[in-house]
């Protein structure tokens, strides 16, 4: 499997990115996740307000050939849902990184990224995958 | 082809109903009524009979094709259970006249118990219930049966271990019933992995649900030692019983060991599946779990006469609005009645012989992930196809469907890649599976000659492949004006 | 005995021979002799002209003759013969689940009209391709608002069909959810009471109409209140009575469920029925069960699939919505011949017949002495006090010839004088006359 990574995300182990930007980020799933997941026709709308706990489930995601759920990847308040999903959840298989994001996090605790891995490491982890 | 929506002619009517007076309609009041239309189509019955039955031949079935559907058991269905569940003594009862005179009722009560005994005998079980609707119900009803024994003696247990390679439902019903799901991978040999299932088991464990043979179609020899060690932490022992066609008059899951065995009587015992129910998911169980059952139990008093027992103290309580699918239940007896003990055994040994046959003749031409004598079915692999010529099993299936062939099941079971599992059944007959192996041949060569043709199957059908992903992302589940 | 496996002696030799192996029984080696079985002792076969004999003679022993006053939830309304012609189609009857669409667009479009037709008549916009039965439906519903929302507490009313109720009090026993019932007053739904149980722990209330006891309501603002709360607001409904009755999505109720059998399903003594359900939009991706949806083939041809499988159990297995992994597809067809049969105004007119019918009875009943019948708006089905045990008067009715109405007292306790009595469009005005009759004599 071709692999793309975004330099200067972080990445989860179970292949959600966050972008950094001051004491907010940006929360998507990788190039990885979407291609095994394959067409998605649908994602959950986060609820705005609610506060996740790192790791834990953020929301759920669903394509033609399967349901799984996404994990926040730092803790924090969800400040903001990528609405135009809900019309077009293909924006995700067309630019997981970019145009495709999922959820706004402003965040507790910014060292946590600590716990995440670099674009550098994330790539040696997610090509060693198969 | 049009919807029956888009047919309809305003004042047109399948059905002379009478004079209606809706003057009636006044003792209700305005507030209570629709304002709304009823949005039915308005078509002569005569439009209704061409439109369905042309809907009718858009379908394969088992009595128009070769259905080698893995797990599913698509075996003939006998005209016979047809006629006889369909006779107005049996289609015209009413089940609240059991509650109000059993006397009325005795022709059916003697069909469930008769029924209930025998499937007791086939399966070595002490009680049985005839609730369940289909397969996933029952094994939901044997998680429950389970839940109360473990509270009645005070256990605190909250996992249920499932191998990888079992149906879907197992973990689902494991989890509606509350617990957590321990999954243990299969071993090389297609059996459950014994190093890895002697780690997870403890005292918490509530159960195993195991299926007899596997959906590899193998029957696991590894069987005693798992029965053993389940036994040491008090955990009870689930048989998905959907492969019991395979093993009728061979082995019983009571004389194995299990606590507990869900019937599919739409697969072993020739109810017709109806294009995805209904069907029937009889539980039988051991001595132990019998005070557990649901209620109403049909018993037997010393007279003779048949009667509704609600007196089991320990019931876990009711998982239908009656008896289950009673209809169903009749087909089935007809079934076991006609074919009698030795009849019986002749099914599954044929079923099996069957699937060997397909087996030893389509070896060399797919990978056979776990090539040994199988039971009842033989998974095959794709992957083959998949390396040299970018050919999947759903291509293979497609192609299959171009040539008259139900396909087997591709989706599953998830521990082989590119699955294809082939179940024949044991009332196809040589000529039919012949013709069905010269044609998994053929698309095996065009998959190295010309596998375009197969990535552009089905030619012939009412559509081609249909974008289910455009279904999934649109939504449209309606029709509209 | 009988025989549906063709191999000759021929056809099985050769058969062992490309299998390489000696006998059959060679075939069975993977199951140890301690394994094998201590008995199996059934009796020997038969044949089908014996069988037929058999089985006609047990059914023989049911009586099936009684005019029939028997409802609470299932009711003997007329089946057209064109039911029966099309639902006994091999080519529907003995197909699969259609997960390949090629060879199952027939099954498909059905229950895509089947689904267009339970949304249109619940007035909710979608409907799934169907569930074991009404009580098993309830208990689906249940579990979709626990799951949307969060919250184990259900308020379900007391009029709700007791054997629905029995059903989710055993499925929920284990998954930590709390059901409350909520008393009735007198035959009718206590409102005001339902409400004050409403709070922020209350994930649904369930309601049903016309309620076990023939009781006719509008729940409007009950769901009104209960949207308020974010409480999901489940109606169980008898689908013949929309053809005049408020429907669930006039009411604004999020989910609708219902037993289907009164759509052209045979009484057969408890099945196979038919769990309808109708969901307002926003539940449409929580609702269990199969689902078919309109796409288009690769030539741009209208096609019909299985769709949002994603959540179903082969592939999500322990996070499935739901165990369930099948529907009742032939009975969901019944049912959209049936409507289809009907159609509008036929299904209008046995909805308001079944009603006159019912009206006619209550009318006669309430002049026979010491006969109550319980006040309140009722559609076909209404509830009389008699002067004893309803239990005795049924069982005596029957040696009259009739199946003269449901016991309460079968499901509640504290209503021992109760009868539920129904009509359908098949009950005549003779027929009714004698019943009256016949219960003046039985009760003098």
């Amino acid at each position: 499997m071709n692999i793309t990574v975004q330099d200067g995300y972080y990445y989860s182990k179970e292949h959600e990115w966050a972008k950094i930007d001051g004491k907010r980020a940006r929360i998507g799933i990788s190039d990885y996740a979407q291609q095994k997941l394959g067409d998605i026709t649908y994602v959950d709308p986060a609820q705005k307000g609610k506060t996740v706990k790192q790791f834990d489930f953020l929301t759920g995601i669903e394509s033609v050939k399967a349901a799984s759920d996404i994990y926040a990847p730092l803790s924090g308040a969800i400040t903001a849902f990528n609405d135009t999903l809900d019309q077009s959840p293909e924006l995700i298989n067309q630019s997981c990184y970019e145009d495709g994001w999922i959820a706004e996090i402003e965040l507790s605790d910014p060292s946590e990224t600590k716990n995440l891995m670099t674009a550098a490491q994330y790539r040696e982890y997610a090509g060693g995958l198969e | 082809m049009k919807l029956i929506f888009e047919k309809s002619v305003p004042g047109r009517t399948g059905v002379s109903m009478g004079a209606a007076d809706e003057s009636v309609l006044k003792s209700i009041g305005d507030r209570y009524l629709r304002a709304t239309d009823s949005g039915l189509p308005e078509v002569s019955e005569l439009d209704v009979v061409r439109h369905y039955l042309r809907l009718s031949q858009l379908n394969f079935s088992v009595d128009t094709h070769f259905y080698p559907l893995g797990s599913c058991t698509m075996k003939y269905n006998p005209k016979v259970n047809e006629a006889v569940s369909s006779l107005p003594g049996f289609a015209g009862l009413h089940p609240y006249l059991a509650y109000i005179d059993e006397g009325s009722v005795q022709g059916s009560l003697e069909l469930i118990h008769t029924l209930s005994s025998f499937l007791a005998e086939i399966t070595g079980m002490a009680g049985v219930t005839t609730q369940p609707y289909a397969g996933a119900h029952g094994e939901l009803a044997g998680i429950l049966l389970m839940a109360a024994y473990h509270r009645s003696r005070g256990n605190k247990k909250r996992v249920v271990i499932v191998p990888d390679e079992a149906h879907g439902t197992n973990p689902a019903s494991a989890a509606m019933g509350g617990y957590d799901v321990v999954s243990i991978p299969v071993n090389s040999g297609g059996g459950m992995d014994l190093e890895r299932f002697r780690e997870a088991m403890n005292d918490e464990v509530a159960g195993v649900m195991l299926t007899l043979p596997n959906t590899l179609g193998m029957f696991h020899p590894e069987i005693r030692e798992i029965v053993e060690m389940a036994r040491k932490h008090d955990a009870l022992l689930y048989n998905d019983g959907a492969n019991l066609n395979a093993i009728l008059g061979k082995a019983r899951p009571g004389d194995i060991g299990f606590d507990i065995v869900h019937m599919n009587l739409h697969k072993t015992f020739s109810t017709p599946h109806g294009g995805g129910g209904p069907g029937a998911g009889v539980v039988a169980v051991s001595e132990k779990l019998v005070d557990f059952l649901p209620t109403p139990v049909v018993a037997r008093a010393d007279d003779g006469k048949f009667y509704l027992d609600f007196s089991l103290k320990n019931s876990i309580g009711s998982l239908a609005s009656f008896f289950g699918n009673f209809a169903v239940l009749v087909r089935a007896a007809v079934y076991i009645m006609m074919l009698g003990r030795e009849g019986l055994i002749d099914v599954s040994e044929k079923a099996v012989l069957n699937a060997n046959y397909i087996r030893v003749k389509l070896a060399p031409y797919y990978d056979l992930p776990y090539n040994r004598t199988c039971m009842h079915e033989c998974v095959f692999s794709a992957r083959r196809q998949v390396r040299k010529s970018g050919v999947h099993a759903i291509d293979i299936a497609k192609a299959l469907i171009e040539r008259g062939f139900h396909p087997p099941t591709i989706y599953f079971p998830l521990v082989v890649d590119e699955a294809l599992m082939i179940e024949p059944t044991e009332t196809e007959s040589k000529e039919t599976i012949d013709a069905f192996i010269d044609a998994m041949i053929d698309i095996a060569n065009l998959a190295d000659t010309d596998p375009g043709r197969l990535k552009n199957a089905p030619n012939n059908t009412p559509v081609s492949r249909p974008d289910e992903t455009r279904a999934a992302r649109e939504l449209k589940l309606t029709w509209n004006p | 005995m009988a025989v549906y496996t063709p191999h000759t002696q021929d056809e099985i030799l050769q058969m062992l021979n490309a299998i390489g192996v000696n006998s059959v029984e060679d075939l069975f080696a993977d199951i140890p002799s301690t394994l094998r079985p201590k008995s199996f002792d059934l009796p020997p076969g038969v044949t089908e002209h014996e069988a037929s004999a058999y089985f006609n003679a047990l059914s023989r022993r049911n009586a099936t003759g009684y005019v029939s006053f028997l409802g609470g939830g299932y009711y003997d309304h007329f089946i057209p013969a064109a039911v029966d012609a099309i639902a006994s189609r091999s080519e529907f009857v003995t197909a699969y689940t259609p997960y390949q669409p090629e060879a199952s667009q027939g099954t498909l479009r059905a229950i895509f009209e089947y689904q267009s037709m339970i949304a249109a008549l619940t007035g909710l916009d979608f409907a799934n391709a169907s569930l074991y039965d009404g009580g098993t439906a309830l208990y689906e519903a249940i579990a979709m608002a626990v799951r949307s929302n969060g919250r184990r507490r259900v308020i379900v009313d007391a009029g709700v069909n007791p054997l629905f109720r029995r059903i989710v009090a055993t499925y929920a026993v284990n998954i930590d959810v709390e059901i409350i019932e909520s008393d009735l007053k007198d035959i009718a739904t206590d409102q005001k009471r339902i409400e004050s149980f409403f709070d922020e722990a209350v994930s649904a209330v369930v309601v049903q109409d016309p309620n076990f006891f023939g009781s006719v309501d509008d729940y409007e603002s009950l769901f009104a209140r209960a949207r308020e709360k974010d409480i999901v607001g489940i109606h169980v409904f008898y689908p013949l009575s929309l053809g005049v009755l408020k429907t669930p999505g006039e009411m604004k109720a999020d989910i609708a469920v219902g037993e289907g059998q009164s759509l052209g399903m045979p009484l057969s003594f408890g099945g196979p029925y038919l769990g309808l359900m109708a969901v307002d939009r926003k539940y449409v991706r929580k609702m269990p069960g199969r689902i078919v949806g309109e796409t288009a083939d690769r030539n741009g041809m209208k096609a019909y699939v299985l769709t949002l499988q994603a959540r179903e159990q082969h592939i999500r297995r322990e996070k499935a919505s739901s165990n369930i992994c099948s529907n009742q597809a032939l009975c969901a067809l019944r049912a959209v011949v049936y409507l289809s049969l009907l159609g509008k105004e036929g299904f209008r007119k046995a909805a308001i017949i079944s009603m006159e019918r019912a009206e006619y009875l209550r009318h006669s009943m309430k002049k026979i002495r010491g006969v109550e019948v319980l006040k309140g708006r009722t559609f076909n089905e209404f509830t009389v006090a008699l002067p004893g045990p309803a239990i005795d008067f049924a069982r005596a009715m029957l040696a009259e010839g009739f199946a003269a109405g449901v016991p309460a007292s079968l499901f509640y306790p504290d209503r021992p004088d109760q009868l539920v009595v129904a009509a359908t469009e098949k009950i005549s005005i003779d027929d009714i006359d004698r019943y009256t009759s016949a219960a003046k004599k039985v009760l003098s």
